[in-house]
């Protein structure tokens, strides 16, 4: 956006009033936040409008794709860094299919691209996209397998030809899942630029050697009207790719340099360094990783990757409150409780596991605060620790009459146990002391 | 690569790649650098634990010289965690270390003090700990640094988290450190180390799940990524333990590190 001088400039300067604010500065300065639209000014010039709108674009366009019941967003990123603010966008991972491949293992593959998903942490992950790509060089192959693939469920499809004539073929199969285009090259730019102007699909710019050449070749594109864009990158190297996504994600957001103002695309190759180089378009700016070659454990690694980099780091990372059992416990096996700040659950849950003893552990709502600060705060008092067991039911399996309560608000012991109707027992102040705690207490018999 | 004084909580992936080495810090550690090529040994004594094996000072000097004898690779030598009983087994450590140039661990906000006279006596360095947040990170380079430990021998640990156990969040905390060091803050002007070890910790990496594919693999997947998280964000080294991790790490930086092409 730019700043009230800048806009001032193009206003007409005249402090008519017909926009409802006094004067075109103090209209300038309430358009500079946000506060009001450009349509309120009347009098103001074709030039200005175009100069303004585009301004205020955001640094990286955003592009979506796929059907819309799987509909795919990508780009309209604001930082270079997550703590920053947060990414917005989740890297698309898809899964490259050749238009060679025999019918029935073409089949399979769709087949394997469809199941791969995972539930984690109450989230669906899933690979995101099928890329269906043209290596026969021949049209035919080419419109099978795109076929094929949108037959078989609503997976996003990303149509990978260079030839227009078949490009607008397979769109016309495809058309109402809305897919990726696949795309447009310094040589048949005019032609598929074209085609996504009449189609109104996201294209992919490809084939420059070197970013001078792919910032030369977005310009042409925006020159031809075209808005929704993504410039694939050569990944030649771990290094290349590294400098290549950051140079563009800081021109666009540091410096509006508009040419790169657009979502990413890497197509990796099966080689050794393939996973490390999608984990690296995860961590470092890629929208869009497409992979030649997946096992079900690398795409549940970077799907899980994926989950964490995209987490807001504005937002404490909560797990859901409840009751958790860890081994397998019993009526009479040691019950704890703790917050739902995620890093605190995972390290004592963690430790638990190590003691090799079942145990209960209630997870209070304590707005994802850690113990201390949530009791600090106010958010973990006697009354949301007896909410929870009662809400949990957590009487109907824990009947030893026991709660070991984290040592750090062992101060909350007396109120506790008069409103748990429990007698409590204060636990270690760390949770790297629970294996030989939770050993020793339930070696020796219950209190009840 | 981490080596072990108590092999027993290893994960049956890293147990199996190891073989009988794991009985053996010494072998282990030779593999570590005849085979698996890594650049230097983090030897680690979870056995000396009080609440746990509670392996006597003494014995782990011995181990530690025996390990020490049988390799040239750089050593780091870290505790078992407790801070009570670390401060008195790296003193003894680093005491029958005078000479080489270990970088003894981790110094923590309790008992740093112990270390690190012992390090000063010695000429080694020191590994400080501070527990995942940018401030903490600061004061314990502050501590050091006031004890008088010299900048060319100070190293910091930051603490790093597993894949699906809060990696982004180590991941935002070591970014920040590398750009205030960057942007002129002496006192976060130190190398960093990160243990990625942790990936292992992590039950998504070593538990039999048929839906999330096959185990070894996985836990592999896992570490790498864990420690691919610690080099983006600024990590100087990174310890790991899988000798496949190694392997794609080793790859890895040799492509980071390729020329413009």
């Amino acid at each position: 956006m730019p700043t009230a001088m800048e806009i001032y400039k193009l206003l007409p300067k005249t402090n008519c009033g017909d926009c409802h604010v006094p004067t075109c500065l103090a209209f300038a300065m309430q358009l500079a936040n946000r506060k009001v639209s450009l349509s309120e000014c009347p009098h103001v010039g074709a030039e200005a409008k175009q100069a303004l709108e585009e301004s205020a674009a955001p640094p990286i366009a955003l592009v979506k794709f796929g059907g819309a019941d799987r509909a795919l967003s990508i780009g309209d990123e604001t930082q270079l860094f997550r703590h920053e603010k947060t990414f917005y966008h989740p890297t698309v991972i898809g899964a490259v299919l050749d238009d060679t491949l025999p019918e029935a293992q073409l089949k399979a593959e769709i087949e394997k691209a469809v199941q791969a998903s995972f539930v984690r942490v109450g989230q669906t992950l899933r690979l995101d996209a099928l890329a269906i790509r043209n290596a026969s060089g021949e049209e035919a192959p080419f419109l099978a397998a795109v076929r094929a693939a949108s037959e078989a469920g609503n997976l996003p499809l990303i149509l990978m030809t260079t030839t227009t004539s078949t490009m607008e073929r397979a769109t016309a199969l495809a058309a109402a899942s809305r897919p990726l285009l696949c795309g447009a090259t310094a040589e048949n730019l005019p032609g598929m630029a074209k085609l996504a102007k009449e189609t109104g699909l996201p294209l992919v710019l490809r084939g420059a050697r070197s970013l001078s050449e792919l910032a030369e070749l977005a310009g042409s594109a925006r020159s031809q009207g075209l808005k929704e864009l993504v410039l694939e990158l050569p990944a030649k190297s771990l290094g290349q790719m590294l400098r290549d996504l950051t140079a563009v994600r800081r021109a666009a957001v540091k410096t509006q340099f508009r040419p790169f103002g657009y979502p990413t695309l890497l197509a990796l190759d099966g080689s050794s360094l393939g996973e490390v180089s999608a984990a690296l378009a995860v961590f470092k700016y890629g929208s869009v990783v497409l992979l030649e070659r997946y096992t079900r454990e690398l795409l549940y690694a970077l799907l899980t990757l994926r989950q964490n980099i995209f987490t807001d780091p504005q937002v404490p990372i909560q797990v859901k409150p409840g009751l958790y059992s860890i081994g397998d416990p019993g009526p009479n096996s040691p019950l704890l409780f703790t917050c739902n700040f995620s890093l605190t659950y995972f390290t004592v849950s963690a430790d638990i596991e190590k003691a090799k003893v079942p145990t209960w552990l209630l997870v209070v709502d304590t707005e994802g605060l850690s113990v201390m600060t949530a009791f600090a705060a106010n958010k973990l008092t006697v009354e949301s620790v007896v909410k929870a067991l009662e809400t949990y039911k957590v009487r109907e399996v824990s009947h030893r009459g026991e709660l070991v309560i984290p040592g750090i608000v062992s101060r909350m012991s007396g109120k506790l146990g008069e409103a748990a109707e429990l007698s409590i027992v204060v636990g270690p102040r760390e949770s790297s002391g629970l294996p030989k705690f939770l050993r020793e207490f339930a070696a020796r018999p219950s209190t009840s | 690569m981490d080596v072990l004084d108590d092999p027993s909580d290893l994960p049956a992936a890293v147990r199996s790649a190891l073989e009988d080495r794991a009985e053996d810090p010494a072998r282990w550690t030779r593999a570590c650098q005849d085979e698996w090529e890594a650049d230097a040994c983090c030897l680690k004594f979870p056995g000396a634990n009080p609440e746990g094996r509670n392996r006597s000072i003494e014995e782990c000097s011995a181990l530690f010289e025996s390990v020490l004898r049988g390799t040239s690779l750089p050593l780091f030598v870290y505790g078992c965690g407790q801070e009570a009983k670390d401060a008195k087994l790296l003193e003894a450590i680093s005491n029958a270390g005078a000479g080489e140039r270990l970088a003894l661990g981790l110094a923590g906000e309790e008992g740093y003090k112990s270390i690190a006279a012992a390090s000063m006596a010695n000429g080694h360095a020191v590994v400080g700990f501070s527990n995942l947040d940018v401030n903490l990170a600061k004061q314990m380079v502050i501590l050091l640094t006031d004890f008088g430990v010299q900048p060319a021998n100070l190293l910091l640990d930051p603490l790093q988290a597993a894949l699906g156990m809060g990696i982004e969040y180590t991941y935002s905390v070591i970014e920040r450190l590398r750009l205030g060091a960057l942007q002129g803050d002496s006192m976060l002007q130190v190398p960093l180390v990160c243990d990625c070890t942790c990936a292992w910790t992590a039950r998504e990496a070593t538990e039999e799940i048929p839906a999330l594919g096959e185990t070894a693999a996985r836990g592999v997947h896992w570490e790498t990524f864990t420690a691919l998280s610690a080099l983006l964000s600024g990590a100087d080294a990174v310890i790991v333990r899988h000798p496949e991790t190694v392997g794609r790490l080793r790859a890895a930086i040799a492509d980071l590190q390729a020329a413009e092409g």
